[in-house]
């Protein structure tokens, strides 16, 4: 089989197709839209990173991450860390730690001095943390309603304990007035605009590798975990690896949207990583759809967008209409919109007749499940 | 839904004895003579036991089947050999002892099972569920790229079970029995050396049944075997022995014709003494047990 006849498969042709649309809309996004509406955007790309973990670790492998904060703000922290010492200069103390705390830098802010080394930190303390509780957690079985439970848990934790250290972390305020992002001046809107383009290379990223991760035999396993997990320990994989992958995935990715997301917003609290905003991610996801490749970022991006035009109106309308919204979407459509997309496409397709095969059937809610192998 | 398909719209499916046969054969000690020995087996569940004192060796090429009315311990006894419950005593497998194993090292042991209901993964095709039952020994980074090319023993098991057409067909809308046909072709390429199959034949047609027990005697020749099953008609055909258990114990243990004339067996399943064991049997004493 060449490369040519792969392309042309259905499933890929449709896929390589709406990716290419969607790089085409983000890269035009800066010429048609303010700067303010720019930055808006580049802010929802990056919950919308979260989003695509949650569709690989809940749409696929059926984890309900009731808990994303946590790694979205571990890596919007240690980005605003990084960020803070840099602002400071080699050797500087952040200016809130000369106003709150004793006016000397705590030996864990240290590794982050270096830019490297917050990346690395960024990209390995959220992957480290997902792993060892993953590990945790599934080698002893827990699932369902306890799992989410006790990721929820640990955001609220989270949030919790930085609000505790006022000194070291800002406390409520959490850390902000950042003024250059690795050297390049944050008030410049040239600059601004290169963080949006980086926000949307890294969401684009992050869609190809849940695709190939999806279509590859990990994504099969990761599906008959989800559907059999006692099945799948009887054929000899251990079930809880399968799982920690998928969840340090997501954690991996929840991180990045929160590492962008500091420059961006210029701010990060803990109103940004606790138990609300962890449900918010989840929310745009099944909105969405979250056994869909593009399902968790529209629905993501569309639940933020909506958020935002509502509270300009209704200060307080949003909590409401998040929560109706949920609702009516797990009550009526537990497949997100992308599945009320996909029933109509089948409708037409048994319009159409001669044209109902057996085999797309049961690929029903989940369109990336049974990818046809090459015949 | 499923029923549908399987009457109407999909080929007939049969058993492919030569395929199995090439399937079988790429065994490297194809003559090896492994053993499953069971030593002094207890399962308890907060204090009720569920077995107790079970002493059990089947070897290869003895096609072996475990009867008892319900509640007997049948399955608690294949979930305690593969890890899914807590037991006490020794169960060895090829000089491999399994107790305190987790359930997936048993499984690469070489140990593998079906369920009484059976369980494929229902999303995924036909051709998805074996290449997952035959990959749990590839590398981690493999995993992580699309399968390219139908793995050659997958393809001999799709034969095997006759689920050649059907391979990119979601396992859910498969028929009842091709489910279970697709749970031993499963087993089949996992490669599992000891085979433990609970009701395997249960929902089947007639047609089926005889297809499948020809099967399992053909697997029986080169892997050890054992079979749980109700059907005394199944049994008594393609049975090399019997094992009856009854709350917990083994009952009995023989040849086809040495259990059926036990006084103990006759007992347990007909609730009354030996005598009325010599004439047509009365209704028997358990929902399912029909013994002679
Ligand atoms: N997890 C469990 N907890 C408590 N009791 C259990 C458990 N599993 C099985 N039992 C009990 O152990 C006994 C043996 O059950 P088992 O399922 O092994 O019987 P079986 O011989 O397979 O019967 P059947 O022919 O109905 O399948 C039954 O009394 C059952 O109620
Ligand atoms: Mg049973």
């Amino acid at each position: 089989m060449n490369v040519f006849t792969a392309l042309l498969r259905p499933g890929r042709a449709r896929t390589l197709a709406a990716f290419g649309l969607a790089a085409a809309v983000l890269l035009l996004a800066p010429m048609v839209l303010s700067p303010f509406r720019l930055d808006l955007l580049a802010k929802f790309l990056c919950l919308a990173m979260v989003a695509v973990g949650i569709g690989l670790a809940w749409g696929r492998g059926g984890l309900l991450t009731l808990g994303q904060g946590v790694y979205f703000g571990l890596g919007a922290y240690l980005m605003a860390m990084h960020l803070k010492l840099a602002d400071a200069g080699p050797g500087g103390v952040p200016d809130f730690m000369l106003l709150y705390g004793t006016g000397q830098v705590p030996g864990w802010w240290e590794p982050l001095r270096s830019p490297v080394s917050a990346i690395v930190l960024i990209l390995l303390v959220p992957a480290g943390l997902a792993a060892l509780l993953g590990w945790a957690v599934f080698t002893r079985r827990v699932r369902g309603a306890y799992f989410a439970i006790l990721s929820q848990a640990l955001a609220a934790a989270f949030a919790i304990l930085l609000i505790g250290q006022q000194q070291t972390t800002g406390g409520t305020n959490g850390l902000n007035g950042f003024r250059a992002f690795f050297g390049y001046d944050l008030a410049d809107p040239l600059n601004k605009q290169m963080l949006y383009l980086i926000a949307a290379g890294a969401l684009l990223v992050m869609v190809a590798v849940v695709r190939q991760l999806s279509v590859s035999r990990f994504g099969e396993l990761l599906v008959a975990v989800r559907d059999q997990e006692d099945r799948v320990r009887f054929l000899g994989y251990d079930p809880a690896a399968v799982k920690v992958v998928a969840y340090a995935v997501a954690a991996v990715m929840a991180a990045v949207g929160g590492a962008l997301f500091v420059p961006i917003a210029g701010i990060v609290s803990p109103a940004d990583v606790g138990v609300v905003p962890s449900i918010g991610f989840l929310i745009g996801v099944a909105i969405g759809g979250r056994a869909t490749l593009l399902g968790p970022v529209l629905g993501s991006i569309a639940v933020s967008w909506a958020q935002t035009s509502i509270s300009e109106q209704f200060p307080s309308g949003w909590i409401y209409f998040q929560g109706a919204l949920f609702i009516l979407v797990i009550a009526f459509l537990p497949g997100g919109l992308a599945s009320f997309a996909g029933k109509l496409r089948r409708r037409r397709a048994a319009a159409a007749p001669g044209d109902a095969g057996a085999s797309g059937d049961a690929a029903r809610d989940h369109e990336l499940v049974p990818e046809r192998s090459p015949a | 839904m499923s029923d549908m398909f399987s009457t109407q719209e999909q080929p007939q499916t049969e058993i492919d004895l030569a395929a199995a046969e090439a399937l079988l054969g790429t065994d490297a000690d194809r003559f090896r003579h492994d053993y499953l020995e069971v030593r002094g087996l207890r399962v308890e569940f907060d204090g009720f036991v569920a077995v107790r004192d079970v002493d059990l060796t089947v070897t290869q090429g003895d096609l072996r089947f475990l009867v008892g009315p319900n509640g007997a311990g049948k399955t608690t006894l294949i979930d305690a050999v593969t890890g899914l419950v807590r037991a006490t005593g020794s169960v060895s497998f090829g000089r491999t002892e399994l107790l305190g194993r987790s359930t997936h090292r048993i499984a690469r042991a070489g140990v593998g099972r079906t369920f009484q209901t059976a369980s494929v993964f229902e999303e995924l095709t036909v051709l998805q569920n074996l290449d997952i039952a035959a990959g749990a020994r590839r590398r981690p980074l493999t995993l992580l790229r699309r399968r390219q090319d139908t793995p050659e023993a997958v393809e001999r098991a799709l034969e095997t079970v006759g689920l050649t057409a059907l391979r990119d067909v979601p396992a859910g809308v498969l028929a009842h029995g091709q489910k279970q046909w697709l749970e031993i072709g499963m087993l089949l390429v996992q490669d599992a050396h000891l085979l433990l199959l609970d009701e395997p034949v249960a929902g089947m047609t007639q047609a089926e049944r005889e297809e499948t027990g020809a099967l399992l005697r053909r697997i029986g020749s080169q892997r050890v075997v054992v079979v749980v099953e109700h059907d005394m008609e199944f049994l008594r055909s393609f049975a090399d022995s019997v094992t009856v258990m009854h709350q917990g114990r083994v009952l009995a243990e023989g040849t086809v014709n040495e259990v059926q004339n036990d006084p103990a067996v006759v007992e347990v399943y007909l609730g009354a003494p030996a005598a009325e064991s010599g004439a047509a049997p009365a209704k028997p004493a358990t929902t399912e047990g029909d013994l002679p």
